[in-house]
């Protein structure tokens, strides 16, 4: 084998005169490789995981520089799933960008619906009714123990834990089943609306949250049973991806992800709104800020959103659940058949939509993957000017690359899982 | 060639031809089997669909794979690409012919027939493909071989994932033949013989090896994990990680064999497992079963088959428990762990069988296996100890509950 120049190696392969690609020589560090796309031959290899990868929780592309099996970097190449929801909700009435939240954090739709219209409602000064508030917590939460379950559920797949992922799954679907009985729809629920919720819930519903509520601590014991002493698990997870408290801050990581670097902030506890401040639950927080923590800071919210849930229940009286301003929330059906006022006021809010007054808000919530906050800026007209999503997962994932530190491939796939990113938020 | 030549061959194509079937029929039900099991643990009812409760999924899962197409990537050796599927399934199959299924059975005859002529055996046919004197060490030879068939693979599919998952299978699968072959030195030692005949034999004398031999076992059972290459030992093909690993190129009948040789994988190391530590065909507390006999055959092979298929549920119950290890942990139990202890634990036998023999005076091999069975009781508990409390491996000891979770009450 001759030597090869510079020339040859920066030429575009060819192939032979057979047609063949010419084949890969292994382990020659000395020599570039001869095929098509190889850094094979070389001292590091490029790996890409994803954007079609069963553990990239989407579609998110890692490229991945290896030395063996050790990790000298992480560089996540995101945007395969962009939508443009930002300069959607530019053309949309504050109503109907609430279907477009639904598609960012897929995996807790309600919450984000809950989320925009209080963003809303604060831009435009609405007091909600009592019972729309109990059942926006009730969203919340059902939204963060639904999301969580996911988390916990593909985490333990990439780790290779296959079981208890079916087992959370069925929790899930519970809930599913019940968002699906509220709002008609399992993932694209578009619950909320200005100054009220789309609908009531439907009789018998609050029976069955309630029982979901009795029953689900019994599998979230049984997953604590699977994970939280198992060898194996702890070894892949106590002090793989560790991030500091201060470095966490720095990173402006929020969430479980935060928490579980031991610093307490939640939104809820912080800025509280829905009236968090009434319900009586505890924030968990981690020591270590490694995977493990995150773990067991999931599985505890888990814990204290069926706490919140049981308190919101007890609380939830019958009685209206939109403000009684017929200019923001839309007459009842009947009524605008029958009745002339009620159909001018469907139809102006139709038509022209719900205007608010110039000015701009951020308002954030305690979303399951950290703080989601939006910011809109109003111009007068019933379109936002400006509509600014904050989503935790893209913050937390910025600082994967901090996290993969010295890690090994096996841990880049569970820091990454640790993270809880939905494509869907982050690519917008 | 006289016709007892002649009777020894036909019967050892029959045998061939009959374990290799049921090997394979049986490959295929275990498939439909790890489903069903998968199924029963995860809340759900599994395959359902193909025959009465999904009874000929196997079938269709084989009529799929063949008319699938064959893809092979334009970059792959093709020649190492084609023979890497053929090397990883060959030694699985083989592993079985030497393992004794039941007990000998006593066959008479002396005949003619068309085409081969007068054929004959007289005396007690072992109920194995080849009842070898070295089957022990032909079984260490060819279940090392398999690592050529996955390194192969990972390599030729010129693909990065299958290359790490090859570099992977190779690394583990030689760590863990180390420690496999170690573990069963104990066994030879007390059996003093590398035929499985004889160490069923033994058994039958004396105790079950699982209760002198317990470590040796526990050793064992690990490294017979690592070699089939299933969770938590699944690194090669992590799916999460390298998306299929060494099959990642692989599709159709090629794809195919490797998950063949990896069940076959599993049967030959429950077989061992029952037939090492759990006395193969013999029947306890009764010695109906060592007297011959078509029905003491089927009976005995019955047992067998009991033993081999609980250890198969077993590797399937594991698989659907446990989560994966990550490389440098698996080498860290590998090397820092299954080896130093299966070394120590051959000097504390030999030690043990010469005090036990010569010092004390009892050759009797039940006496024998007693003492040895207290003997591991202690060791055992103390090896548990060591390795429960992290000493051995960092990381592993869980935290304080009290770790997380601290909470911020209102």
């Amino acid at each position: 084998m001759t030597p090869r120049t510079i020339e040859m190696e920066l030429s575009t392969p060819t192939l032979d005169a057979r047609g063949q690609v010419r084949n890969v020589p292994l382990g020659v560090s000395r020599r570039p490789s001869e095929s098509v796309n190889d850094d094979f031959g070389a001292e590091h290899m490029l790996v890409n995981i994803g954007p079609q990868h069963p553990a990239t929780h989407g579609v998110l592309r890692l490229v991945v520089e290896l030395e063996g099996e050790a990790v000298k970097r992480v560089i996540p190449h995101i945007g395969y799933l962009h939508s443009g929801f930002e300069k959607l909700g530019e053309y949309r009435f504050y109503n109907q960008i609430i279907p477009l939240t639904d598609r960012t954090d897929y995996l807790s739709p309600m919450a984000n619906n809950v989320a925009f219209a209080l963003a809303a409602e604060a831009l435009m000064g609405i007091e909600i009714t009592e019972r729309c508030r109990l059942l926006r917590v009730i969203a919340c939460e059902m939204s963060r123990i639904i999301s969580h379950l996911v988390w916990a559920g593909t985490t333990g797949i990439d780790l290779g834990a296959f079981t208890p992922f079916l087992w959370m799954f069925e929790q899930r679907e519970r809930i599913y089943n019940l968002q699906e009985a509220w709002t008609g729809a399992r993932l694209t629920t578009s619950v909320s609306r200005i100054g009220g919720m789309m609908a009531d819930v439907p009789d018998g519903w609050e029976a069955g949250l309630q029982e979901f509520v009795r029953t689900f601590p019994l599998t979230l014991r049984e997953v604590d049973t699977m994970f939280t002493r198992n060898a194996i698990w702890c070894g892949r997870t106590q002090g793989v991806g560790v991030m500091s408290a201060e470095d966490a801050i720095n990173y402006s990581l929020s969430g479980p992800m935060l928490r579980a670097s031991g610093v307490a902030y939640d939104v809820r506890k912080d800025r509280p709104y829905l009236g968090y401040d009434e319900f009586d639950f505890d924030v968990p927080v981690g020591e270590h800020g490694d995977i493990y923590d995150r773990y067991r800071v999931r599985l505890e919210e888990m814990h204290q959103s069926v706490r919140i849930l049981d308190q919101a229940l007890a609380k939830l009286k019958p009685g209206p659940i939109n403000v009684a301003d017929p200019r923001i929330s839309l007459p009842p059906k009947s009524r605008s058949m029958s009745d002339m006022e009620a159909m001018i006021f469907h139809f102006k809010q139709v038509m022209e939509g719900i205007s608010p007054p110039v000015g701009e808000v951020y308002f954030g919530v305690e979303n399951p993957k950290g703080e989601l906050g939006y910011y809109l800026v109003s111009d007068g007209t019933a379109k936002p000017a400006r509509w600014r999503i904050r989503p935790p997962s893209f913050l937390n994932l910025a600082a994967l690359p901090k996290l993969c530190d010295g890690a090994l491939l096996s841990d880049v796939i569970a820091i990454n899982a640790s993270v809880d990113i939905v494509m869907g938020e982050i690519d917008r | 060639m006289s016709p007892l030549e002649k009777g020894f061959l036909l019967l050892a194509v029959v045998k061939m031809i009959a374990v290799f079937s049921m090997v394979m029929v049986g490959v295929a039900l275990l498939t439909l089997m790890e489903r069903k099991v998968a199924g029963w643990m995860q809340n759900r009812p599994g395959p359902n669909r193909v025959g009465p409760m999904g009874i000929l999924q196997p079938a269709a899962d084989g009529i799929k794979n063949f008319i699938k197409e064959e893809t092979r990537p334009v970059s792959a050796n093709s020649f190492l690409f084609l023979l890497a599927p053929a090397l990883s399934f060959i030694p699985a199959v083989m592993l079985i012919a030497v393992i004794p299924l039941a007990a000998p059975l006593p066959v008479d005859f002396d005949t003619v027939l068309p085409l081969i002529g007068r054929v004959a055996y007289h005396g007690l046919m072992p109920i194995a493909v080849a009842d070898l004197p070295i089957g022990f060490v032909f079984i260490l030879a060819f279940s090392s071989l398999g690592v050529y068939g996955i390194a192969l693979a990972g390599w030729s599919s010129n693909s990065k994932y299958s290359l790490i998952g090859g570099l992977r299978a190779s690394a583990q699968l030689i760590s863990y033949e180390v420690a496999m072959g170690l573990s069963l030195i104990p066994l030879l030692l007390i059996s003093g013989n590398a035929s499985f005949s004889d160490i069923i034999a033994r058994q039958q004398q004396g105790l079950w090896f699982i209760m002198p031999l317990f470590l040796s076992f526990f050793v064992f059972l690990i490294s017979g994990f690592a070699e089939t290459n299933r969770l938590p030992f699944d690194l090669p093909e992590a799916e999460s990680e390298l998306v299929a690993g060494y099959h990642a190129e692989y599709s159709a009948m090629k794809f195919s064999l490797f998950m063949i040789a990896e069940y076959a994988h599993i049967v030959t190391v429950a077989a061992m497992v029952a037939t090492l530590f759990f006395g193969g065909w013999d029947i306890p507390f009764t010695h109906w079963d060592e007297r011959g006999g078509l029905l003491q055959t089927i009976v005995t092979h019955g047992f067998f088959f009991a033993k081999m298929f609980f250890w198969i549920f077993f590797v399937m119950w594991i698989r659907w428990t446990l989560p994966r290890f990550r490389y440098d942990q698996l080498m860290a139990v590998g090397w820092k762990i299954l080896l130093p202890l299966s070394l120590g634990y051959i000097m504390v036998i030999a030690i043990a069988i010469q005090v036990i023999e010569h010092g004390f005076g009892w050759t009797d091999p039940r006496a024998e296996g007693l003492s040895l069975f207290v003997l591991n009781l202690v060791l055992g508990w103390l090896v548990f100890w060591v390795l429960d409390s992290g000493r051995v491996v960092r990381g592993i000891a869980p935290r304080a509950r009290s770790a997380a979770a601290s909470g911020r009450g209102n």
